[in-house]
């Protein structure tokens, strides 16, 4: 890309976002960035420009990066959630294609700026991960590589298990707080005591001691329950009860759970997300002067965007079409809606404005997906009969309950911390709220080990199979499975 | 409305190398996990049976990112048709066969789900296992007038012609010069300068080694006996390749009596009857004399049985064995014996003691990685040394 060439794409960008404030558009201020291929897939595979190290997402990076070498899949962008907001065009996009693109992009940062669920994220996580990642490449240099890596692939086995709700952390345990109180105490006292920089040895056996005698009388009060409330955020509950921890894994595991509380409303969002930058990049690239050719390849480019596909949904599509149907709806209601619901037409604008503020894809699906959009769209449900995968329901309140669920939790299982102190013995017992899924066995058998990893002692976890309750458990050495 | 503030903006990037960097950290992982899995993957059916392909599917179960997910399989989804899709449309069929299926089979897992594969070289498995071993007994043969010739660009010097110029090192050498002269850059690049690649020719003289593959294939020998001689010879093949120039294979198939057959027939055909190993050792040894001179090959010979001979047989075997280790280089004896059973020939074998004769006992799969381990053994541990 020369000069003349950024020349041109800073006065389309220019005019673009123009149009887009004129929509009611409202976003950071924005930065774009020109980057090779290779760049994007990084930034692609690790979701950040900067982030830790982990081969897990070289694998990634490898597995995204020969797709597009193949010309199997192409990035054309990447867009950070960041005050001011990043985009990374790939370098090679022609200008037509970063029209689109740009145009795409800012309903994207219109969306993390005014969705409800973005509202609590860190618009300054680019430098924090950034600064994550050094430290944890500190961790590598004090603790070996080895070792650091052998805990983050434990913790990044749980890390969807956080409470996105509770943004403070919890404070549950008495005796934790005033274990934590002591220490407090102690690290005041100790400037004035200390002479030769090992007296802290001789308070070791009180501290064990006075250990001793808490858990005790943990044990004795054995009928408080622990954690009172069931409790979600595994990730947090690990991180300040698990006996054997040390400060540098304690302090990942909080890095990374602030990375996860930074990515999941992404996660919540990705159907309205999509569909609702694919919307207004429609709707801006229709105002702008394009020439016959510049509108084909417009044309091809976003037919590939919004291509519906067989196996799984489009996001893009999908969300698209139902902001589209709201809007019509709202515009022109039937005569039953007006008279039900008050509906006095026009204000499809408004609406869809409305359900981008206050919606997560759970919502947007239930109260949005109509019987009519079902069939418009040919909508089914399918699953596996024996050998063959077969179309099984066509009924639009099966479809809509189905993608509901599959959106629960961002996709994944819902696991809480029953009790931390199981048997009186200081085991972590965990439930699967189980709703019909059940899990996958053969990854339950994998991930118990890495949850005793960190928590030290033996596991276990309830879910059903073949809708009776099972336990599975994990000790160290064996697993266990019984029917309960 | 103000105009909105932004900025287009083109960094250099050629200096991220972040996502290569993890790549190769999972690379070095894929490694390892190949590396652990060697016993299983010396006798995977997949790597045996892929004549000539280049690149083999290695499965790998620890490199998968495992967490709590929901079984796939197990739940319903929603997707989307052209417009005409009904109730009852197969969507696709699961190409896995259902192991006993309506059997009730345990709780639901799905074996051979999908784990991690990974495409490795089938040169870089080879490397891999041929670390691990080493020739024993080698012996100066009688020099070949055959010699092979190579070239290999090996050494920079100062002349040259102008066609094997070395750029880089060049432009160094005048790097280098004009910082010593107080005027760095790249400048005035003189005949001083100028650096050549050279060449080298390197004559090795050809060397033959004869592979005497020896199996019973009298009734006995059931399709798991012979699986596993083949799969040892295959890699011992492939690994005398490796060492030597040339590799030939004699197949001697023998029951109560011994015949050089092909590759095919000798680990197809099965054939019936007692066992007489004395008569494959008796026409090796002929086969060396006639044919293969110990002057001019290494000879090895390796015999493959499940143990079962005539008794009255064994003590001519283990006068034959001293022939052939006489003109050989070293001689193994594989005994394929599933359930452990004391067998004659093994009760005659254990009173050889020659550094030259070695031994191994397979009783699963997973121990043709050892046998060829105690076959070919690293220097350092071996038992051969002298």
């Amino acid at each position: 890309m020369n000069a003349d060439d950024i020349k041109q794409l800073e006065y389309a960008i220019a005019e673009i976002s123009e149009i887009a404030s004129g929509f009611g558009l409202d976003y950071y201020p924005m930065r774009y960035e020109i980057c090779p291929a290779d760049i994007i897939y990084t930034f692609g595979a690790y979701g950040m420009p900067t982030r830790f190290s982990h081969w897990s997402f070289g694998k990634t990076f490898h597995k995204m990066k020969m797709q597009y070498d193949f010309g199997l899949s192409k990035i054309y962008e990447l867009v950070i959630n960041s005050d001011p907001c990043y985009a990374f065009l790939l370098e090679g996009n022609s200008l037509i294609q970063n029209k689109l693109i740009v145009a795409h992009v800012l309903a994207h940062c219109d969306f993390f700026k005014n969705n409800v669920r973005f509202s609590k994220t860190n618009r300054n996580m680019v430098e924090s991960m950034s600064a994550t990642a050094e430290r944890i490449r500190q961790y590598e240099i004090e603790f070996g590589q080895m070792e650091v890596e052998r805990f983050i692939d434990a913790v990044l086995a749980i890390q969807e298990h956080i409470d996105p709700l509770i943004t403070k952390p919890y404070r549950g345990s008495k005796a934790h707080d005033r274990r934590r109180e002591e220490a407090e105490e102690r690290a005041e006292r100790e400037p004035r005591e200390r002479r030769f920089g090992y007296e802290d040895l001789w308070d070791l056996d009180k501290e064990e001691d006075s250990k001793r005698k808490e858990s005790s009388a943990e044990s004795g009060s054995g009928r408080r329950k622990f954690p009172p409330e069931p409790e979600k955020d595994l990730m947090l509950f690990i991180e300040e009860h698990a006996p054997y921890l040390t400060d540098w894994q304690r302090d990942i595991m909080t890095m990374l759970r602030d990375e996860m509380l930074y990515f999941w409303p992404q996660l919540e969002t990705k159907i309205m997300n999509e569909g609702w930058a694919s919307y207004w990049h429609q709707r801006i690239l229709r105002e702008l002067d394009l020439t016959e050719e510049e509108t084909i390849e417009y044309a091809k480019l976003n037919s590939s965007v919004v291509v519906p596909s067989r196996h799984s949904l489009n996001p893009y599509y999908l969300g698209l079409k139902i902001f589209e149907d709201i809007e019509k709806r709202w515009d022109s209601p039937s005569r039953e809606e007006r008279e039900r619901y008050g509906r006095r037409g026009g204000e499809g604008r408004q609406k869809i404005f409305e359900v981008r503020e206050f919606d997560s894809d759970l919502s947007f699906i239930r109260n949005y997906l109509t019987k009519q959009l079902c069939e418009e769209l040919d909508l089914y449900v399918f699953e596996k009969k024996g050998q063959e995968w077969k179309i099984t329901d066509k009924g639009w309140e099966n479809i809509r309950d189905q993608l509901v669920y599959s959106r629960v939790n961002g996709g994944f299982p819902y696991i809480v911390v029953e009790n931390g102190n199981f048997a009186d013995n200081g085991e972590l017992y965990l439930k699967h709220m189980y709703e019909g899924i059940e899990l996958d066995l053969k990854y339950v058998e994998r991930t118990m080990p890495y949850i005793y990893q960190l928590w030290g002692r033996p596991v276990h976890l309830e879910s059903v199979v073949e809708t009776k309750p099972v336990l599975f458990s994990y000790d160290g050495k064996k697993h266990h499975r019984k029917f309960l | 409305m103000t105009e909105p503030s932004f900025t287009v903006s083109r960094e250099d990037w050629s200096l991220h190398r972040k996502g290569y960097q993890d790549q190769t950290r999972h690379q070095e992982k894929v490694r390892d996990a190949i590396k652990q899995n060697l016993p299983d993957l010396v006798t995977d059916e997949s790597i045996i049976l892929s004549d000539g392909k280049q690149i083999v599917k290695v499965p790998i179960r620890s490199l998968d990112e495992y967490r709590f997910r929901y079984n796939y399989n197990k739940s319903k989804h929603v997707g989307q048709g052209d417009g005409d899709s009904q109730v009852g449309d197969v969507l696709g069929v699961d190409p896995t066969p259902q192991s006993g299926a309506g059997k009730g089979e345990g709780a639901g897992d799905q074996p051979g789900d999908d784990y991690y594969e990974a495409e490795v070289q089938m040169e870089e498995l080879q490397s891999m296992l041929f670390e691990e071993l080493e020739l024993p007994n080698l012996q100066q043969k009688e020099k070949q007038n055959v010699t092979t010739k190579e070239i290999v660009f090996n050494d920079i010097r100062k002349k040259g012609i102008m066609s094997n110029i070395d750029k880089k090192r060049t432009i160094l050498e005048n790097l280098r010069r004009n910082a010593r002269e107080g005027q760095p850059g790249i400048h005035g690049i003189s005949p001083d300068d100028l650096r050549f690649k050279t060449w080298e020719e390197i004559v090795t003289p050809q060397s033959n080694a004869l592979v005497m593959a020896l199996m019973d294939t009298s009734g006995s020998m059931g399709s798991f006996e012979k699986y596993i001689a083949r799969s040892f010879f295959f890699w011992m093949t492939r690994f005398l390749r490796t060492k030597y120039e040339n590799v030939e294979i004699v197949f001697i198939a023998h029951h109560t009596e011994a015949r050089e057959v092909t590759e095919e027939e000798f680990f197809t055909k099965g054939e019936s009857g007692g066992t007489i190993c004395s008569s494959a050792y008796q026409l090796a040894v002929e086969l060396i004399d006639k044919r293969y001179s110990p002057s001019r090959y290494n000879i090895y010979p390796f015999h493959f049985s499940d143990g079962d001979n005539l008794t009255s047989d064994n003590e001519r075997c283990v006068k034959l064995i001293g022939e052939l280790m006489k003109r050989s280089n070293m001689f193994g004896y594989g005994e394929v014996n599933q359930y452990n059973r004391s067998s004659t020939l093994m009760s005659a074998y254990r009173n050889i003691h020659d550094p030259k004769f070695v031994h191994y006992i397979i009783r699963e799969k997973g121990e043709v990685y050892k046998a060829l381990k105690t076959f070919f053994p690293k220097q350092a541990e071996g038992r051969i040394a002298r």
